[in-house]
């Protein structure tokens, strides 16, 4: 089975994602910021990781770094969800490494598409 | 009294003015020696032996005519604030130092009429000096009772003469620049100016009152004497038209004669100083001119028929009383008077006979290649010989031609000599025609007159009496008698004289102006002169040049007269005055004007010129062009002057645009953030509310009760995002202003109860242990209910949201001082990080140190209550208890509480 971590201090937002991934047969992991996901990754090595920016005590981009650096993790593919929808913001996040950036308010469906493409 | 207790005595007196003079030197800033009465008794060197004896004699030989001397200045005092003040500008932005500079400057810097107008004033002037060493010494004569000795080496008086030359020629050269002031020499000639006046009056009142019997008894003795009723009266039209002429000759004289010249305009540090002078001076002259008449006659009643001189009246009265003391003080009055004169006629001559005659025409080659000391030195030794040697002529001219003149007969002819420069000084500050060629022309035709019908006539006759050309006229012809030159004959010499070189002088003066255009440098100085208040404060704009000019070059010009570090100074003031960069290396008209004033305080205007000349390459200019320019530098001083103030206030706005700018881009870079804030807070509920409507719309499967969740969620994430929009709005019209406050009076205690009893409900749910310490009072004070609830509604909820999730407790309590009233909300939650104490008040600012659970909450509340706590005039702040917890206070101003 698949592993999803889903790191987003919105508890309404996490709720449909949490739902949505679910149904598609993954098993979910939540986090409410930065560090609460770098302490799941300690002992969970996910398949995707779906990251907000904007959190309380560790940030998204301090999180992607952390998690850049861990190699147990390379295989990780990381989506930023952010509000954050510039096109300077875009670039930093790709930088960063991450694998795709969808900003919000995003489409379920093509979240889902986009996930299941990693595994094509 | 002994000639050489006599000795003693002057040289004692000359010692304490010597001190006087060092001490004002000294204290040359304090008010005691720059003061406007100082300037107006230095104005009275005016008064000379010539009023201290002449005019007793005058009195006494002709009555009322000494009176047209005194008279002639009084009445054009008046036009002194005028004509003077203009005068004193002009020869301040010049650095004028001398008559002669005044009149060549203005007829385009002629270094040739420099010259003649320097050779009239020594000719006119050297007499005159002549004039106080022979009163001195004939005085000197009568009160030692002694003889003058035909040996001039066994004459006391030649050694008076000689102490006097010494002590003037070192004391009249401190400076180089002759354009100085001189504050020892012009209080030691105002002291000198009030000890005259002071001894006279003492004389005075000691004939009027102790010899004789007042003014009265003076008449009624006098008018038995023979000749009294025929010298008392005015002689009809005739003796008008002399009084006139009189009172032309001493009104030019107030201005002409270069002693008044330096006193009034060189020495001259206050313009304001003026308006003392015009009612201080006449009121001084009429002082000197009471007793005049009681002396006069006092002396005509008691030396009848004795034939003694009665210039010396003023002495032999005294003396005819064996009144030592008195006598004694008399002679030191005319003695101050004949001193205050010989130096200050001498300083100035000197100062013209180096400036405008030796320098220019003699000594300036060999300043061209010598260092400044050099040069300072020798500039100085030229003065200091020039002003000795000018005594020391004037003592030889006193004992070979003056000894058996009247003090006021040789007076007279100097006083017409100088009356020569008239035309051509008062024409420099009233007409811009005037030429240099009509200048020259009409000086020459004056002298010439003079000559003719004054001096010829004068010393011919002391020498051949025999001659026939009095009664004849010269060549025999009639029309040309000296004395009634054509046919003129009811004047005196004197008026005769002065009436036709003057209606030659003036005459030729307008004509060959008229005729001869000047060059275009006496246009420009015209200019410069006549309209000077235009130009007083940038009068360098107002000198046309064009040419080629080095800055180096001027510069080492400079150097070899005011050495390395004056020069440099005065370059940077320069620079600055016209905001010029000083890496240009081409000097413009400007400097040129700046560095010849720089010079001409040393080295006089003409050789000022031709120094700067020596270095620059000017371009001809033809007069049409210079008339254009300077009509345009009229214009531009006038523009100028408002760029100036321009320049100033948008430099002044430009700082201001700086600050208001820099305050902009803050203020930007904040409105960008919390755009940023802005939008994604707004986004985050948009979020949530798209995510679960999406599962919602393409799910059929999902079970009942997770869609009743998602729903819900729907609701809230709506209201959150009404919510923050109520805040934004409400936001933006403070920090715009558009928020009003609703002031009125009323209980503050009830009102803190209306903001969090909505929320009683909340806070016993939540088991959080509640207190108001001050529920039962009542505080009245001023303030705007609906947004203090809402401040007080913010800061319960906040603590409700952070204080001890189980434990809690919160208090509100309410301080009254004498200013201002306190309301803290105390909670027992987590401490904030004391870097963050402030900046919780910022827009969405959210402490990083709150537990991951996210607390709902716009980010905007504590914003908004410091928008409205400071509308009230109040503070806010927070701080941590010191275990436990965080206190929120506010303050409200107040003008009246009422605790109860």
């Amino acid at each position: 089975m698949r592993k999803i971590l889903i790191v987003d201090d919105e508890p309404n937002i996490v709720m449909s994602l949490e739902y949505t991934f679910k149904k598609n047969n993954f098993e979910v992991f939540i986090a409410r910021d930065g560090k609460e996901a770098l302490e799941i990754l300690q002992v969970e090595v996910p398949n995707v990781i779906i990251l907000d920016i904007m959190m309380p005590n560790v940030d998204g981009y301090a999180t992607i770094e952390y998690i850049k650096k861990d190699s147990k993790l390379k295989e990780c593919k990381v989506i930023f969800l952010s509000a954050k929808n510039k096109e300077s913001d875009i670039e930093k996040g790709m930088n960063l490494g991450a694998d795709a950036y969808m900003t919000k308010p995003f489409s379920i469906k093509k979240l889902v598409e986009q996930v299941t493409d990693f595994f094509d | 009294m002994n000639s050489f207790g006599i000795l003693v005595i002057l040289l004692l007196y000359l010692g304490f003015l010597f001190l006087v003079a060092q001490w004002a030197e000294k204290k040359e800033n304090s008010k005691w020696t720059n003061n406007s009465y100082i300037y107006t008794l230095s104005l009275a060197v005016y008064c000379t032996t010539w009023t201290y004896y002449g005019s007793i004699g005058v009195a006494a030989n002709s009555g009322l005519n000494y009176i047209p001397i005194y008279l002639g200045p009084v009445l054009i005092f008046p036009a002194w604030i005028v004509i003077l003040k203009k005068i004193i500008r002009i020869s301040r932005v010049n650095k004028i130092s001398s008559i002669a500079d005044f009149i060549s400057l203005r007829y385009g810097n002629s270094r040739f009429l420099g010259a003649t107008v320097t050779l009239i004033s020594i000719a006119a002037i050297l007499p005159y000096i002549g004039l106080q060493l022979k009163a001195i010494t004939e005085t000197f004569h009568i009160i030692t009772k002694t003889e003058n000795n035909s040996d001039v080496f066994s004459d006391t008086s030649t050694y008076v003469a000689l102490i006097l030359a010494v002590f003037a020629s070192f004391y009249g050269t401190r400076y180089v620049d002759a354009s100085e002031k001189r504050k020892g020499i012009v209080t030691a000639v105002a002291l000198e100016s009030a000890i005259k006046l002071f001894f006279f009056l003492i004389l005075g009142v000691y004939v009027t009152y102790f010899v004789f019997d007042g003014f009265d008894d003076i008449y009624q003795k006098a008018s038995v004497l023979k000749g009294f009723h025929e010298k008392n009266t005015i002689h009809g039209l005739e003796g008008g038209m002399n009084w006139l002429m009189f009172c032309v000759l001493s009104l030019f004289a107030i201005f002409l004669l270069p002693r008044q010249f330096h006193m009034a305009v060189v020495e001259n540090n206050r313009e304001r100083h003026v308006r003392t002078a015009i009612w201080l001076f006449p009121l001084y002259l009429l002082l000197f001119n009471i007793f005049v008449y009681p002396i006069a006659w006092g002396g005509n009643i008691l030396f009848d028929g004795k034939g003694f001189n009665p210039d010396m009246f003023s002495l032999l009265i005294p003396q005819f009383f064996n009144n030592h003391f008195m006598t004694l003080l008399v002679f030191l009055g005319g003695f101050s008077a004949a001193i205050s004169m010989i130096v200050v006629s001498s300083i100035s001559l000197s100062t013209m006979l180096s400036n405008n005659l030796l320098i220019p025409y003699g000594f300036l080659g060999s300043f061209q290649t010598e260092s400044q000391n050099t040069n300072s030195d020798r500039i100085v030794k030229i003065r200091r010989i020039g002003i000795f040697s000018l005594i020391i002529l004037a003592y030889f001219f006193y004992r070979n031609f003056l000894l058996n003149h009247s003090i006021v007969s040789v007076g007279m002819i100097s006083f017409v000599i100088i009356a020569q420069l008239g035309p051509a000084f008062f024409g420099a500050i009233f007409w811009k025609r005037g030429a240099l060629k009509g200048v020259l022309a009409g000086i020459a035709i004056g002298m010439f007159v003079c000559f003719f019908t004054l001096m010829l006539p004068n010393f011919w006759s002391s020498i051949n009496p025999n001659n026939t050309f009095y009664a004849d006229g010269y060549f025999g012809i009639a029309l040309l008698k000296p004395f009634q030159l054509f046919g003129l004959n009811y004047l005196e010499p004197v008026p005769h004289a002065l009436f036709w070189s003057l209606l030659f002088n003036t005459t030729l003066y307008l004509t060959f102006s008229v005729s001869f255009k000047g060059n275009y440098r006496e246009r420009n100085y015209a200019e410069i002169y006549v309209d000077i208040d235009r130009y007083i404060n940038h009068h360098e704009n107002a000198f046309v040049w064009k040419g080629t000019a080095y800055i180096k070059d001027i510069e080492k010009v400079l150097v070899r007269f005011l050495g390395v570090e004056r020069t440099a100074r005065a370059l940077k003031i320069f620079n600055l005055k016209y905001n010029i960069n000083k890496d240009n290396t081409m000097a413009d008209a400007r400097l040129i004007k700046f560095a010849e004033n720089l010079l001409t305080g040393h080295i006089g205007t003409a050789s000022a010129k031709i120094l700067i000349e020596g270095v620059t390459k000017e371009d001809k200019i033809s007069l049409p062009e210079v008339l254009q320019i300077l009509e345009e530098s009229k214009e531009n001083i006038i523009v100028n002057k408002k760029l100036m103030e321009t320049s100033k206030e948008l430099k002044e706005m430009s700082n201001q645009l700086k600050t208001a700018n820099a305050s902009l881009m803050i203020k930007d870079q904040q409105k960008d953030e919390f755009l940023d804030t802005v939008t994604h807070e707004l986004r985050t509920p948009i979020t949530a509310i798209r995510a679960a409507s999406e599962i919602l719309h393409d799910d059929d499967d999902i079970p009942e009760e997770l869609k009743k969740q998602f729903l819900q969620n729907i609701i809230s994430e709506s209201d959150r995002l009404n919510r923050l929009i109520d805040k934004i709005l409400d936001l933006e019209k403070f920090e715009t202003g558009k928020q009003k406050i609703y002031w009125s009076e009323g209980n503050l205690i009830a009102t803190i109860k209306k903001a969090f009893d909505p929320l009683y409900q909340l806070i016993s749910n939540k088991n959080i242990v509640f207190t108001f310490a001050n529920e039962n009072e009542t505080l009245y004070c001023s303030y705007d209910e609906e947004r203090i609830i809402q401040v007080v509604t913010n800061l319960v909820s906040n603590a409700i949201k952070f204080c001890d999730a189980h434990h809690g407790t919160i208090s509100i309590s309410v301080t009254p001082t004498a200013e201002n009233v306190s309301v803290a909300v105390a909670n027992n939650g987590a401490k904030i990080n004391a870097e963050e104490l402030e900046t919780i008040f910022d827009k969405f600012y959210q402490s990083q140190n709150q537990n991951s659970i996210k607390p709902i909450g716009s980010g905007l509340g504590l914003a908004i209550s410091k928008q409205i706590i400071e509308m009230h005039h109040g503070k806010i702040w927070a701080h941590n208890q010191e275990t436990q917890g965080v206190i929120f206070t506010f303050t409200i101003p107040i003008k009246t509480t009422i605790l109860s």
